[in-house]
Order: C-alpha cells, then structure tokens, then sequence
C-alpha cells in the first residue's frame, strides 16, 4: 500500500518517532484548551503569553536552570501584569495586551541577545521537532498529562468560571485560583510545544482547532471532540508535510490547522444545515 | 431577628469618580427591594460592592449578619445578559447545574436528576426546555435560566441587576410570579432597574439612589416628585412622572 508506506516509512527514523509522539501530544493539549480559549475570546490573551514566555526561557537558558520553569513563572506573570494594566490603568483590555505582549517579547530579545545562551531562538520561536530529544519528549508528555489531567478534573469549574465569572464569584467558586490555574495550563501548553511549533505558531493549535469545532459543534462534548480531532489531525498531517517537503515543521502544523478551518468554513456553507434557529415558545 | 442586607456608610470611588457616598439603607428579610435611580447613578456599583467584588474605601456591608467577605455562597447573583459569555454551547441543564457546584465540591459531577436542579427548573417554568441551548432561548427565558442558576444555589439573598432590561410584559409577569414566591419562602430579592414604569406594589421597599441615598423607605413615600427629581434632575423628570402616575393606579 503506497498510502501505508507514505505514513510508515518516516518513522523507521528514531528523530520522526519521537517528533510524531511529541506533535501528537501537543495537538491534543492544546486542542482541549483551544475551546475555552476560543469560547471565551482569549485568542489574543493566549498569543501574549506565548510572546512573553520567551524573556522566561532565556533567562532560564542564561541561568542554566529548567526552560519550564523559567517559561511558566513568564507566563504566569505577563497574565497578572495584563490584569494590572488594566485595572490600574484606564486602558481597554487588547491594549494591555497588546503592551504586555510586546514588551516581554522584547525583553526575551534584549535577554538572549546580550547572554547568548545555547539555545536557537529560531527553533523556539519556530519550533524544530527534527531535533526532540528523549528529554523534551519526556518533558512534553509529563506538561501534557499534568494539564489535561487537571483541566479534566475541574472541567465544570472552569466551565462556569468562563462562561460567567460574576456568578462563579459570588457562588463561592474560587475564581482568582481558577483563573491562575488556565494561564498556568496555557503557558505549560506553550512550553510543551517548543520543540514542535515554537512558541509564537503554538496559537494556532491554541486557536484553530477550537474555532474549527465552534462551527458544527452542538454542545460542549462535542466540540471537544471535534476539536481535538483537528489538533491531532493538524500536528500529525503537518508534521509529515514538513518531512516530505523538507520545510519548517511549525509552519506546516499551522498551516495544516489553517486549511481545516477554511475547508470546514465552506464545507459547513455547501451542506450546513438550513434550518433556522426557532425561537422557543412561551 | 438580622436584616438580609446592611449597608453602612458605604462609599464607592473609582479613580476620582465618587460612586457611592456614605450610603446607608437596610433591607429586612423576605422582602423585595428595588434599587431605582438613573444609569451613572451607582446601582452597579451597589451590587459589586454587595458581592464583595468593590471594596469600598469607607463603610462596609453585612449580608445575612456577617460581613460581605464571609457570605460568600449565600447570596446568588443574577446577571445581566451582556455579563455572560453566549458562545458557550450550553444547554438550560448545564447553567442551572453550576448553581450546584460549590455545594456538590471540587471533583464530583452534578448528578443529571439532581434534585435541586430539577426544582429550580420546574419553579421557574424551565423543566421542558432544560435540554434546550441558551443561545435559542427568547430574553425571557434566558432570564428565568439565570434565575433557576440561583435557585439550584439555594441563596438567602438574590441579587438581580436590571433584570426587566430587555424583556416583555409577559415575561415581567413570570419573573415577579417566581420573586413572589421565593419571598414567601423567606428569602431577600434586591433588583436593580433604571425603569420607573415598573409594577412597584410588590416591592416593600424602593432605594433611590443618585450616588448618595435620595430616599428609602415603601413606594409611596419614595416616589414622590421632590424626591424623584432629586434623583433625575429637573429637566428629565417630568416625562419620568407620566410614567409613575401611569403605573401609580395602584395608590
């Protein structure tokens, strides 16, 4: 079977098994939390922490301590400084971000251009999953179960939160720790992803695929099916483009979600149902 | 016996705009208070400050005897339609069950036959369209899904913001039918509207508020014309005063 072979023979390479285990991880991590970033419109909040986990990780790198942990405090703390800004200051929230999204991109810059750590900001920008080693594989899988883990177990609570933060508020839900904990997940899942897309084409995965299941999805359930159907399937498809192709692999994973959600945007005009939404009686 | 709701001095700033100023009133149990005065006029940040999301600068709020800080749970919040986000492709179940969630715990799912839920969503008229998706609903009854939410939470004080914003006459009728009846069950309604032309005779009590108390106490002695253009300013209240007398056949 000539389709057989296509999928089998890259992985006779030890480097394309282990990018093919690492992107498939990474398309259901943020697949899953691509629906509570497209439902709440976190779009834009998700692409300013994928920016500033970059300052996190040269310090890290210049540091000599773990990338992880140097790149979730980042995260962790673009997220409070965007709060910030726009509580204290009298500035609409897509500016805060758009100021806290740029300025720590910058100090990632500033920071790995004076210490030169080791580390290509090409590939963590970009991603470059012809190099996984078993560490980052390793270091990929524990970030993914742990966030998918917790996003599961307290699925309803970040549900409620998302969908109505006054309510979950004043109900006793423990908002400030919910909230803190979903961009922990995002930065976490923006970190997984270096060695697979990098750190600024991960929104994609955390974008796309979620925005691709709000158009068929008919409840929650489904919509996380579909969506981490399209992440998987973008990773992996992506993944094999960028072997044959020889082209960046965080490129094609991106642009392989891109193409699912314009050909499901036509696909749902063609056969979408007609049926009109009827307003409920009484 | 403990009033439902206490405020004590409380002043609101924001930056250097004074929301609220030393703004004291109490609202007994099983009653049905409605907050009135224009937009601009602190109703919202009334309510934040009710729920503890606005920390005032002087004064303070006691809920059902504690402070504000501890009733944390026992009051419900009803929100206005633009507060919640309408992408969410939940069903009438799914929000009235959040309602169940901090008294279910952290880890255990809100069984489907729940019977909380199951009660708020008869009281309120919802148990046919529970599997419905809220985005499909009329105004109406997207309301009463928020309502049923505080129900299942089974709150002692509801707080309502502008909650005849948007919505008919008939829907208005259901919603005072179900205010009605969870007063007589013992619990505190405290709404806000901007909407003089509201049926007042079922409240006990109507706060006008102008950033400070203009009056408080039953209907007819607060809606009177000294007080309301108070409340309104001169040149708007005429056209206000149409409205009330139209509605004050009740007097």
């Amino acid at each position: 079977m000539a389709l057989n072979e296509l999928f089998l023979q890259p992985l006779q390479y030890e480097f394309m098994r282990m990018a093919f285990l690492t992107a498939l991880t990474v398309g259901v991590t943020a697949s899953v939390l691509s629906v509570i970033v497209v439902l709440r419109g976190w779009s834009l909040l998700g692409d300013a922490i994928s920016h500033s986990v970059l300052p996190g990780l040269a310090t890290a790198a210049a540091l000599n301590l773990p990338l992880t942990i140097g790149g979730a405090a980042a995260g962790i703390t673009a997220s409070l400084l965007i709060g910030i800004v726009e509580s204290r200051t009298r500035v609409r929230n897509d500016t805060a971000i758009g100021i806290v999204l740029t300025g720590t991109f910058a100090l990632g810059l500033v920071i790995i251009s004076k210490y030169r750590p080791t580390v290509d900001i090409f590939h963590i920008l970009f991603g470059n999953v012809l190099a996984v080693s078993y560490e980052d594989f390793a270091t990929t899988v524990l970030l993914s179960a742990g966030v998918v883990a917790v996003f599961a177990a307290f699925l309803k609570e970040i549900v409620s939160y998302t969908f109505d933060p006054i309510f979950s508020y004043v109900a006793g839900l423990p908002s400030n720790i919910i909230h803190l904990g979903l961009m922990v997940m995002i930065s976490l899942t923006v970190i997984s992803a270096l060695q697979t897309v990098g750190i600024i084409l991960v929104i994609s995965l955390l974008v796309t695929p979620g925005a691709t299941a709000q158009l068929f999805a008919k409840n929650l359930r489904q919509m996380f099916a579909v969506s981490m159907t399209m992440g998987v399937a973008s990773a992996v498809i992506g993944l094999y483009l960028s072997f044959y192709f020889a082209v960046s692999s965080g490129g094609t994973i991106a642009l392989t979600a891109t193409a699912f959600f314009f050909a499901a945007t036509v696909l749902k005009k063609l056969f979408g149902s007609v049926q009109q939404v009827r307003p409920a009686s009484q | 016996m403990t009033d439902a709701f206490r405020a004590e001095g409380l002043t609101v700033v924001y930056e250097r705009v004074v929301a609220l100023e030393n703004v004291s009133f109490a609202v007994p149990r099983g009653s049905i208070t409605a907050v009135v005065g224009p937009n601009g006029g602190g109703k919202s940040s009334l309510f934040k400050a009710a729920v503890g999301l606005v920390k005032p600068v002087s004064g303070r709020v006691v809920v059902l005897g504690v402070d504000v800080a501890k009733a944390r749970g026992k009051v419900a919040y009803v929100p206005q339609k633009e507060d919640v986000y309408w992408d969410y492709p939940l069903t009438v179940w799914d929000v009235v069950s959040m309602g169940r969630l901090k008294a279910v715990g952290p880890l255990k799912t809100v069984p489907k036959n729940d019977e909380k839920v199951l009660t708020a969503l008869e009281k309120t008229g919802l148990t046919d369209l529970m599997n419905r998706k809220i985005s499909d609903l009329s105004g109406g009854q997207q309301q009463r899904v928020f309502l049923a939410r505080a129900i299942a939470q089974e709150a002692d004080l509801y707080l309502l913001d502008e909650p005849l914003k948007g919505i008919d006459v008939e829907s208005e009728d259901k919603l005072f039918d179900i205010l009605s009846e969870l007063k007589s069950e013992g619990k505190t309604i405290l709404m806000s509207t901007h909407d003089l032309s509201s049926t007042f005779e079922l409240f006990e009590n109507i706060l006008l508020l102008r950033n400070r108390v203009i009056a408080f106490g039953p209907p007819d002695k607060v809606l009177t014309s000294e007080n309301l253009s108070a409340a309104y300013g001169s040149d708007r209240v005429a056209m206000h005063l149409v409205d009330v007398r139209r509605v004050a056949g009740w007097r």
